[in-house]
C-alpha cells in the first residue's frame, strides 16, 4: 500500500489538500452569503407588497399614479375610443405582442393598471403623449400605445402589468 | 530599487530605525532620489494632480459626512443645511462637488496622455490596467456620491443606472433588487450608497499605491517613448519633479478655485435642487458631464441584434468601451511608443480626441432628434473602430519616423537646434 501510494501521481496528501481546500471554500461561501443577502429587500419592504385601492373616484380619461412596493403604478380609466384603438392594432405591428385582453381584466376593460416605469431604464413616461396616444418616455424616447404596449424607441417590453385582481367593481388589490 | 539610493543613515537613531523599518530609506528611494526621465513635459504632472484631487475629495468628504444624514427624509435637507448653516460648509461642499469634476478632468487628461505617448505598452501593461481599474472605481464612487443629495437627478440617475443591471439575462432583476435593497430606489439604496461612497475612495487609494508601485518598476515613460539608458537620461524626482508637479498643481487649482468661488453649481443640474420624487421623472435625465461619453454609448444601441435586445446591447457596448481600454496594450502592437513619431497615428488620435468630445456632447442631447441619434451612433462607431481596427492595422502598416537614440540626445539636440 505504502509503496503504491508513493509511486502513484496522486497520493493521500494531495487528497487531503484538495479536501481541506474544498471544505474551506464551502465554509467561506457560507459566511459570505449572509453578508451579500443582507442587501436584498428586507422584511419591511416585502411587507408592503400588497395594497388595495378604490378606483371609484377616477373619472373616464383620467390617470392616477399610486405607489406599490415603492414603484409608481398608473391606474388609467380609459375612454371607449382608447380601448377601441388598442384593440384595433394587429399583433404583427407589436414589438412585444400582447392583446389588449391580455393586459386588462375581463369585464373591466376600461381599466389599465401598469407599473409606471419605462421598461428601458425605469423613467416614468408622460401620459397621453407620443404618436400612439399612450405614453411617451422623456428619457430615451420610448413610445407606448393606449394599452401601454411598446411601439417605438429603445424599450424592449410593454409596460409591466402587476399581478392584481378586482375585489369588487370599485376596489382593486395589487400584489 | 536600492541601487538608486544614496541613503546613509545619518544618526544612531536613523540607523536603529533603518534596521527595523527602513521607511526613511524607502521614502528617499521612491519620493526623492527616484530616477525620472529628464524630458517629462507638463502632461506628466497630472499624476500628481490626481493624487491631490483624491486627497481633496477624501478630506472634504470626511467633513461632509460629519454633517450629512443618509436617510431619504433628511438627506436633501441635510445637504442644504451644510450649504447654509454649517460654518464654511458652503465652500467645503462646493470644493467636494467641483472637486469631483476636477478629478475627472485630470483623469481624462491623464488617460489621453497615456494613449498618445503609448504609456500602456510593454513593460507597463499592468500599470495601465491598474489605471483603468482606478478610473472605473472613481466613476462608481462619483455616481454613488451624486445620489447622496437625494435630488431628482440623484434619484433618477440611481434608477437608470441600477436598471442597467436588469438587462442581464435571467438573473438581472434579482441583481437589480439586490443592489437597490427594494423594488425601487429608496432608503436602503441611499444608505448603502453612502456606506460604499465612504469606502471606495480608500480602495482607490490602495489601487493608486499599486499603480505607483507598478510605475516604479519600469520607471516613467516619456514624451519620446525611448527607454532610459543611463543616468544621463534622468534626474532625481526631488527637487526637479516635485517642483514641476507643484507648479502643475497650483495652476490646476486656479480654475478649480474659480468654479468653487464663482460658479459652484454651474456643473450641476437645476433638477437636483428639487427633492427626489419617485412619481415624476425630470424631462431630461442627464448624468454629470464626466459620465456623458459612456451614457451616449449606452443609449446608442436602440436596435436589437439577433437575440440581444436593445437594452442588453447598450449595456454590452458600454462594458465593451471599458474593455477596449483594458486591452489596448494588446491592440496597439506598434513598437514605437510615442505618437510624436507616428505620422499616421497622430491624425487618428486627434480624431479620437475630437470624437470623444463629440460623445460627451451627445450624451446631453435629446436622442429622439434624428440628427443627434445618427451622430451619436457615428461617434460610438468611431470609438470602437479606433481601438479594434485602426490601432491593430496601423501597428502593421505604419512606418514610424526615426527615433532619437536616447533621451539625453533628444534633449540636447533640441537645445542646439
Amino acid at each position: 500500500m505504502a509503496t503504491q501510494a508513493e509511486h502513484s501521481s496522486t497520493n493521500r496528501r494531495d487528497f487531503l489538500y484538495v479536501a481541506t481546500g474544498a471544505v474551506a471554500g464551502v465554509g467561506a461561501a457560507a459566511v459570505v452569503w449572509p453578508l451579500i443577502n443582507q442587501l436584498n429587500p428586507d422584511a419591511s419592504t416585502l411587507a408592503l407588497a400588497t395594497i388595495e385601492y378604490d378606483i371609484s373616484a377616477i373619472p373616464e380619461g383620467q390617470t392616477v399614479t399610486i405607489t406599490w412596493r415603492g414603484l409608481p403604478v398608473f391606474v388609467r380609466h380609459r375612454t371607449a375610443a382608447e380601448v377601441e384603438e388598442a384593440k384595433a392594432v394587429p399583433l404583427s405591428e407589436l414589438k412585444d405582442p400582447e392583446t389588449d385582453e391580455q393586459r386588462t381584466k375581463e369585464g373591466h376593460e376600461p381599466w389599465l393598471i401598469m407599473i409606471a416605469n419605462c421598461t428601458h431604464l425605469g423613467c416614468v413616461p408622460t401620459g397621453e403623449a407620443g404618436e400612439f396616444d399612450g405614453w411617451f418616455c422623456p428619457c430615451h424616447g420610448s413610445e407606448y400605445d393606449t394599452a401601454g404596449r411598446i411601439r417605438k424607441g429603445p424599450a424592449p417590453k410593454n409596460l409591466v402589468v402587476p399581478p392584481y385582481e378586482f375585489v369588487s367593481d370599485t376596489l382593486v388589490r395589487i400584489g | 530599487m536600492s541601487e538608486h539610493s544614496t541613503y546613509v543613515p545619518g544618526s544612531a537613531v536613523e540607523k536603529w530605525l533603518d534596521d527595523r523599518l527602513p521607511i526613511i530609506r524607502f521614502s528617499k528611494e521612491h519620493l526623492m532620489d527616484f530616477p525620472t526621465p529628464k524630458n517629462l513635459n507638463y502632461w506628466w504632472t497630472f499624476g500628481a494632480i490626481l493624487v491631490m484631487c483624491l486627497g481633496i475629495q477624501i478630506v472634504t468628504g470626511i467633513i461632509l459626512a460629519m454633517h450629512y444624514t443618509p436617510n431619504i427624509a433628511m438627506a436633501f435637507d441635510s445637504v442644504e443645511h451644510i450649504r447654509r448653516d454649517v460654518n464654511g460648509g458652503r465652500v467645503i461642499q462646493a470644493v467636494h462637488a467641483v472637486g469631483a469634476s476636477a478629478f475627472f478632468a485630470a483623469l481624462y487628461i491623464h488617460i489621453f496622455r497615456g494613449l498618445f505617448f503609448g504609456s500602456y505598452k510593454a513593460p507597463r501593461e499592468i500599470l495601465w490596467i491598474l489605471g483603468v481599474v482606478i478610473f472605473i472605481l472613481v466613476m462608481a464612487t462619483a455616481f454613488m456620491g451624486y445620489v447622496l443629495p437625494w435630488g431628482q437627478m440623484s434619484f433618477w440617475g440611481a434608477t437608470v443606472i441600477t436598471n442597467i443591471f436588469s438587462a442581464i439575462p435571467l438573473v438581472g432583476n434579482s441583481i437589480m433588487e439586490l443592489l437597490r435593497g427594494g423594488f425601487a430606489v429608496g432608503n436602503p439604496t441611499l444608505n448603502r450608497f453612502f456606506s460604499l461612497h465612504y469606502l471606495l475612495p480608500f480602495i482607490v487609494a490602495a489601487v493608486v499605491a499599486l499603480h505607483i508601485w507598478a510605475l516604479h518598476v519600469p520607471g516613467n515613460n516619456n514624451p519620446i517613448g525611448v527607454e532610459v539608458k543611463d543616468s544621463r537620461d534622468t534626474l532625481p524626482f526631488h527637487p526637479y519633479y516635485t517642483m514641476k508637479d507643484a507648479l502643475g498643481m497650483v495652476v490646476f487649482l486656479i480654475p478649480f478655485a474659480w468654479f468653487v468661488f464663482f460658479a459652484p453649481d454651474i456643473l450641476g443640474h437645476p433638477d437636483n435642487y428639487i427633492q427626489a420624487n419617485s412619481q415624476v421623472t425630470p424631462t431630461h435625465i442627464v448624468p454629470e458631464w464626466y459620465l456623458l461619453p459612456f451614457y451616449t454609448i449606452l443609449r446608442a444601441i436602440d436596435f436589437n441584434v439577433l437575440f440581444i435586445d436593445s437594452k442588453l446591447g447598450g449595456v454590452i457596448a458600454m462594458g465593451g468601451s471599458m474593455l477596449c481600454l483594458l486591452v489596448v496594450p494588446w491592440l496597439d502592437t506598434a513598437r514605437v511608443r510615442s505618437g510624436s513619431f507616428r505620422p499616421l497615428f497622430k491624425w487618428f488620435y486627434a480624431l479620437f480626441v475630437l470624437n470623444f468630445i463629440g460623445l460627451t456632447y451627445m450624451g446631453a442631447q435629446d436622442p429622439s432628434v434624428p440628427l443627434n441619434n445618427i451622430l451619436g451612433k457615428v461617434f460610438v462607431a468611431y470609438y470602437f473602430i479606433y481601438f479594434l481596427v485602426i490601432l491593430p492595422v496601423l501597428s502593421r502598416i505604419e512606418t514610424p519616423k526615426p527615433l532619437p537614440t536616447s533621451i539625453s540626445e533628444s534633449v540636447l539636440g533640441k537645445a542646439h537646434a
